[in-house]
């Protein structure tokens, strides 16, 4: 069975008709073609398909996209702002928190979705926040920094 | 009077310049390659462990609606593997399945589901064998060979006895032995593996999108199994979620969407999964040793016997290779005489192991300094100093004719020992905690290629045309390590230009010069001196144009970079200037740079293998590991690491901070939470939640020292920064364990159950004790 989603996706309604056992990421990846949401694992173990639903985390590989009816769905894509970085993908970029880059989107939004809510986190928060995401290159110790000095441009006026 | 100066950039904190790409989601990795009309790829695999294949029926598969291409092990009768003397894994089983998962049959088809369902409606038809799931079972006189060419399923015998341990045993105070076990690891990159394959049949071309480490070789094994001549074939890599040594060889995956793309006479994206990432493996092998050591009250060591035992799985892989580093990077960290050495790589019905970042000298590593560290305590030294006692002397050859130029352990363990506040702390940290001490070593790039073809080992090619913007084209496969960055940065260095001129191009064999690819750490050092070579001699052109333009000798020419003048008082020429000028006679510029190896880093005859070992530069690394151990759960934390890494020179102190941390990291995992387990031969650890990595929450603060030896032979004096410092992790942390509660741990990983168990059994020896006085 296929029903009409209407969603708000990365700003802009959005209407596509889906099967009822369509996942988010591959509504996401393969209907849409946004492809920086990736897929790590086999279902909820690693958190490199993480987007933001109604600013909140959320891991797209778990989520029907049926679901999202009347839902506003941000996805990496969504963050920079007139060709300039956010300041999550800043700190990310800037301080190392990305190697190989396939964990980052998932990272990012994980962390985007934690200073909007708590714009300025201490390090256990920054790290429970981010629990559910493995990251296999950096030991996670750049990733800390990063979400750290995203939090003070933050501060700072720019959008996370 | 001009105040340009040259362009710095190496020896800063410079962010990688595929970064914005990567934070932005706009980088492609190839699962992402999404075309109208390609064909999805899945596989069928052997549901037994050991079995001679009697039919393959894929009839009704094949009359499954939408489904376009079904391949089998009929249809290739060509081998691939890595070595050349080893070359014996076909694509799809033929004759014989010989480990639980390997791909016996594979379809494309219009979509997903449809390729999964005619997966399900393939039959397989066997006669079971007996099948091996240790290297002991394997090695009975009655076990039957795995493959007939390895009789007894020996991949590998290796002997070597440099000096005499007899003597040297007898010249020691103390003798000790242990043997050590350590669980087989996987690289769990966080991409899954996936190739697009696209044939044009009009034309008789393959283009393969590979998430590989070494697109070269991927190129070589394409062609010889789909029997294509090599310049019909084009291969891209794509952006690469990691590898660390899983994609070091060309896998089935590649290949099979070849074949099918081949037979469909169309493009194939074949995307595996993550439980079938884990059993296309190629991880650090299960590893048993026996090692004892002579050590002498001075703290000086006299004698090595160390005999090695690999679990390599079902194919030989790098099998070969990772049994030789086992032996003879027992070397070129210490000062050693009277060595021998006993290994034995062997056969398996399990999924077959590779090349994991540390290739060879992990686990070896790892039981090497458990020992050390405790005759040192037995002995009463100080286990700093013990290994001070022990020092190479650079330059030098070892034993087994390795070549030593540059050594900055000594650096590294000052500094570890100063940062960690060891001389002032250990011992005294209280109950349940304690510090441990561990050295490692790496080399950088294998000296003799895997594929001796005579070639230079590595060569960059720089283009610079009207537009004044210099581009870099290099095979080097990035796979989040940074070498494209480090290729910018060399190029910049030596023309002294901003890396805003500068692009680099990787990753497409239509475009770029052939590299071997991302391993053994040779990269940086290769490919660095070869961008150097190549920078040479565009700024050499440069020079020579602005000497035409200016009237003056080349040899008056300086090069600020951006202006390029015959003396302090000229106001000089602009780089475009000078560019224009250097076009007049040629058009388009391109140079090439090449870097070999010289012939005394290319290891010694000693031994049958005694090449494998040898590089121009190793890395060092010295660690101190802070553990708490709660007594009550088993539970160890590790509360901080300390690591100081030589890696020559650091030219992005920002990535080798990363991949040192992520080395330690690894180290970590491996140490602490990870192994693979299997039942009989099914993979049962084939996910995230039961192959236990660490999470944030679990990791420590890595504190990095960087030491800078200035290697006389690396580019601008730089060696590895990527595999060295994950080996020192793993003892330091049991060295910290056994500080922390008095009980050493010789089998990894060191789980909380095992750390349970081992301070039960101390509690009801401790008990018996007490009752008994």
């Amino acid at each position: 069975m296929a029903r009409l989603l209407e969603l708000m996706l990365n700003g802009r309604p959005r209407t596509d008709a889906v099967a009822d056992n369509l996942l988010l990421l591959d509504y996401l990846r393969e209907i849409v073609g946004l492809t920086g949401t990736k897929t790590g694992c086999d279902g909820g173990e690693c958190g490199a398909c993480t987007v933001l639903v109604d600013d909140r985390p959320r891991l797209s590989c778990l989520t029907l996209a049926a679901t999202m009816q009347g839902r506003r769905v941000d996805t990496i894509e969504s963050l920079a702002r007139d060709g300039r970085l956010s300041a999550v993908q800043r700190g990310f970029h800037e301080k190392l928190g990305s190697q190989c880059g396939y964990c980052t989107p998932g990272f990012i939004m994980a962390s985007a979705g934690l200073l909007r809510r708590n714009p300025s986190p201490n390090e256990n928060e920054i790290r429970a926040a981010l629990g559910s995401n493995i990251c296999r290159c950096t030991g996670y110790v750049k990733i800390i920094e990063a979400v750290k000095y995203a939090a003070e441009l933050h501060a700072a006026g720019a959008s996370p | 009077m001009n105040e340009t100066v040259p362009a710095r950039n190496i020896g800063s904190y410079v962010p990688m310049i595929d970064g914005p790409e990567k934070v932005s989601g706009r980088a492609k990795y190839t699962a992402d390659l999404i075309a109208p009309g390609m064909l999805a790829g899945r596989m069928y695999r052997s549901p037994h462990s050991h079995a001679e294949i009697l039919e393959v029926d894929i009839a009704e598969a094949l009359r499954l609606p939408g489904v376009k291409a079904i391949v089998t092990g009929a249809d290739c009768d060509r081998t691939f593997g890595v070595l050349p003397i080893a070359r014996s894994e076909h694509p799809l089983a033929r004759d014989k399945v010989r480990y639980r998962g390997e791909p016996v049959a594979a379809v494309a088809a219009i979509d997903d589901a449809t390729a999964k369902r005619a997966v399900g409606l393939i039959r397989l038809k066997v006669r079971e064998l007996p099948a091996y799931y240790t290297a002991q079972a394997a090695l009975v006189p009655a076990a039957c060979n795995i493959h007939a060419h390895r009789p007894g399923n020996v991949e590998r015998d290796v002997l070597f006895e440099l000096g005499s341990v007899e003597q040297g045993f007898g010249d020691a105070d103390l003798v000790r032995e242990a043997s050590y076990n350590c669980a087989e690891v996987c690289q769990n990159q966080m991409e899954m593996h996936a190739a697009v394959a696209d044939y044009d049949r009009e034309r008789d071309r393959m283009t393969v999108h590979a998430s590989t480490q070494v697109p070269y070789y991927v190129h070589l094994m394409l062609a010889q199994i789909l029997d294509m001549d090599m310049s019909r074939i084009r291969v891209v890599k794509p952006h690469v979620g990691g590898g660390f040594g899983c994609r070091t060889e060309t896998l089935n995956v590649e290949l099979i969407a070849a074949l099918l793309a081949k037979r469909a006479g169309g493009c194939v994206r074949m995307m595996i999964n993550r439980e079938e990432t884990f059993i296309t493996h190629r991880g650090r092998p299960e590893t048993d040793i026996r090692l004892k050591l002579g050590l002498r009250r001075d703290g000086r060591i006299t004698a090595v016997e160390c005999e090695c035992y690999q679990r390599g799985g079902a194919h030989s892989g790098y099998g070969v290779v990772t049994i030789l580093y086992a032996g003879s990077m027992l070397y070129a960290i210490y000062d050693l005489h009277n060595v021998k050495y006993i290994g034995k790589r062997v056969l398996t019905n399990t999924p077959p192991c590779g090349a994991f970042r540390g290739h060879g000298t992990v686990d070896i590593r790892f039981a090497f300094e458990s020992l050390l560290d405790q005759m040192a305590q037995e002995l009463e030294l100080d286990p700093i100093a013990v290994r001070r006692a022990n020092y190479l002397t650079a330059p030098t050859f070892t034993d087994n004719d390795l070549m030593v130029n540059s050594y900055g352990l000594p650096e590294c363990v000052d500094w570890v020992e100063r940062a960690s506040g060891w001389k002032a702390r250990k011992g005294r940290l209280g109950n349940g905690k304690g510090l441990g001490f561990a050295c490692s070593h790496y080399i950088s790039g294998a000296s003799k290629p895997v594929n001796w073809t005579g070639e230079p080992h590595a060569t960059v090619k720089i283009k610079l045309d009207f537009d004044g913007s210099i581009v870099v084209l290099s095979g080097a496969a990035d796979i989040g390590q940074g070498s494209t960055t480090i290729l910018a940065q060399t190029v910049g260095e030596v023309l002294g230009l901003d890396l805003a001129r500068i692009r680099v191009l990787t990753g497409d064999s239509e475009v770029v010069p052939k590299d071997n690819g991302s391993y053994s750490s040779r990269v940086t050092f290769m490919v660095g001196n070869a961008a150097i070579d190549a920078a040479h001699h565009l700024r050499r052109v440069l020079v020579e144009a602005a000497a035409r333009k200016l009237e003056a000798k080349p040899e008056e020419i300086e090069c600020l970079g951006e202006i390029y003048r015959a003396g302090a008082q000229d106001k000089g020429l602009t780089f475009n200037e000078v560019v224009t000028e250097a076009l007049r006679d040629t058009g388009t510029i391109t140079v090439t740079g090449n870097y070999s190896t010289i012939p005394q880093s290319h290891g010694g005859k000693k031994y049958r293998g005694a090449a494998i070992g040898g590089t121009m530069g190793y890395s060092y690394s010295a660690q101190v590991v802070e553990v708490s151990v709660d007594e009550d759960t088993g539970v160890v934390s590790v509360d901080k690491v300390w690591v100081a890494h030589d890696c020559g020179k650091a030219l992005n102190r920002l990535t080798v901070e990363g991949q040192v941390q992520g080395s330690v990291w690894m180290g970590m995992g491996q140490a602490m939470s990870e192994e693979t387990a299997y039942h009989d031969g099914l993979l049962i650890t084939g996910n995230m939640l039961d192959y236990r990595v660490p999470t944030i929450e679990d990791s420590p603060p890595i504190e990095v020292g960087i030491v800078e030896s200035n290697d006389p032979h690396g580019p601008f004096g730089a060696k590895e920064a990527g595999e060295g410092s994950l080996a020192a992790f793993l003892p330091a942390l049991t060295n910290a364990i056994a500080d922390a509660i008095g009980v050493r741990f010789n089998d990894l990983p060191v789980t909380p159950d095992r750390v349970f168990a081992a301070i039960e059994k101390r509690r009801r020896a401790h008990n018996g004790r007490s009752r008994a006085a």
